[in-house]
């Protein structure tokens, strides 16, 4: 725990964590996602190992989020589509 | 069960948690110490068959079924989500307008498009040499194609992605890995077994044995796959609606 580039970025993990839970927009959310995802790729980096760093750049920043924004598009298509027929 | 009794419930569980973690946490060997016992030796095998990257060793040879279950997991959920989203009965599909796209997203995406792709296809044909692989690059190279649906619009997309291709594609690579194993069982000595292959030159492409061919395998059934799953994802987001007026 003596690098204080370890300890940087475990604390951007935590800062971006806690981001992650306390913005309760779910579009907003999955923003935050994205950097807590490139952070998380950050940290694993610098802990030597890339290979996982790799995997979560790609999944956490990019894939999660995508998945996520398009779940917010249905849902929020739906409830329009109440409203018009209503 | 009352709010009060569940409370309760989950503070005695969560203090549990707590105590086993705490206890476990003094028998843990020291943070970032220089030598681990099973790195060494896992560097030593990788090395003795000619792996340049350990994890792809690690992945793809000494613990290759594993991998083989990591693939499963995905086929399988993968297969979940089509069946769980496709267009039932009173759903109807609506063709979606297309949207104005501003200069800079267009001019943005159509530039890193091409250079995307290319990084997760050189991540997945490195896998064995340097950080990375198939799991990794196939998911780079799958979410780049979706950059043309920010850049130009859904109907270019699809144009590029015939979804059956793709679904196709998931499956034979899913097959390559089987086949890939069970040739390691016939003309070598156990299912998934490294020994049917020259390992080859230290850190050169064909390097490594089986251990190409499986990365590979698993970089187009990840590939694939990402593009199935993001496929019915939008298909839901963009297109299928309800009927209205049932």
């Amino acid at each position: 725990m003596d690098d204080p580039l370890i300890v940087v970025a475990l604390l951007l993990v935590a800062a971006c964590a806690t981001a992650a839970v306390a913005v309760r927009d779910p579009e907003r959310q999955a923003l935050v996602l994205a950097v807590l995802g490139t952070a998380l790729a950050v940290l694993f980096t610098v802990l030597q190992a890339p290979d996982v760093g790799l995997s979560q750049l790609a999944v956490g920043s990019a894939l999660t989020p995508l998945l996520l924004m398009l779940s917010v598009r249905k849902v929020r298509r739906r409830e329009r589509g109440k409203g018009r027929t209503r | 069960m009352t709010r009060r009794v569940r409370r309760w419930v989950l503070a005695v569980g969560g203090a549990g948690l707590a105590a086993l973690l705490v206890a476990a946490c003094p028998a843990l060997p020291p943070f970032g110490g220089a030598t681990h016992p099973y790195g060494d030796r896992v560097v030593h095998e990788s090395l003795a068959r000619q792996t340049a990257n350990t994890i792809a060793s690690v992945n793809f040879d000494q613990r290759a079924f594993d991998t083989l279950g990591e693939l499963g997991i995905l086929f399988a959920s993968v297969i979940g989500t089509v069946v769980l989203l496709r267009q039932t009965r009173d759903e109807r599909r609506a063709a979606p307008e297309p949207a104005a796209v501003s200069l800079p997203v267009r001019r943005y995406a159509l530039i890193v498009l091409p250079v995307a792709l290319l990084t997760g296809l050189y991540v997945v044909a490195h896998g064995q040499l340097s950080p990375g692989g198939g799991f990794q690059g196939g998911v780079v190279a799958a979410t780049a194609l979706h950059l043309l649906y920010l850049g130009a619009d859904y109907r270019a997309l699809e144009n590029v992605r015939p979804i059956g291709l793709y679904e196709v594609g998931d499956a034979l690579a899913a097959s390559g890995y089987l086949v890939t194993g069970f040739a390691g069982l016939l003309g070598g000595t156990a299912f998934l077994a490294n020994t049917l292959l020259p390992y080859g030159t230290f850190n050169t492409l064909a390097s490594g044995g089986t251990v190409p061919l499986l990365n590979a395998a698993i970089g187009m059934e990840v590939a694939c796959a990402v593009v199935v799953l993001l496929a019915r994802f939008l298909d839901q987001a963009v297109e299928i609606e309800k009927e209205s007026g049932s």
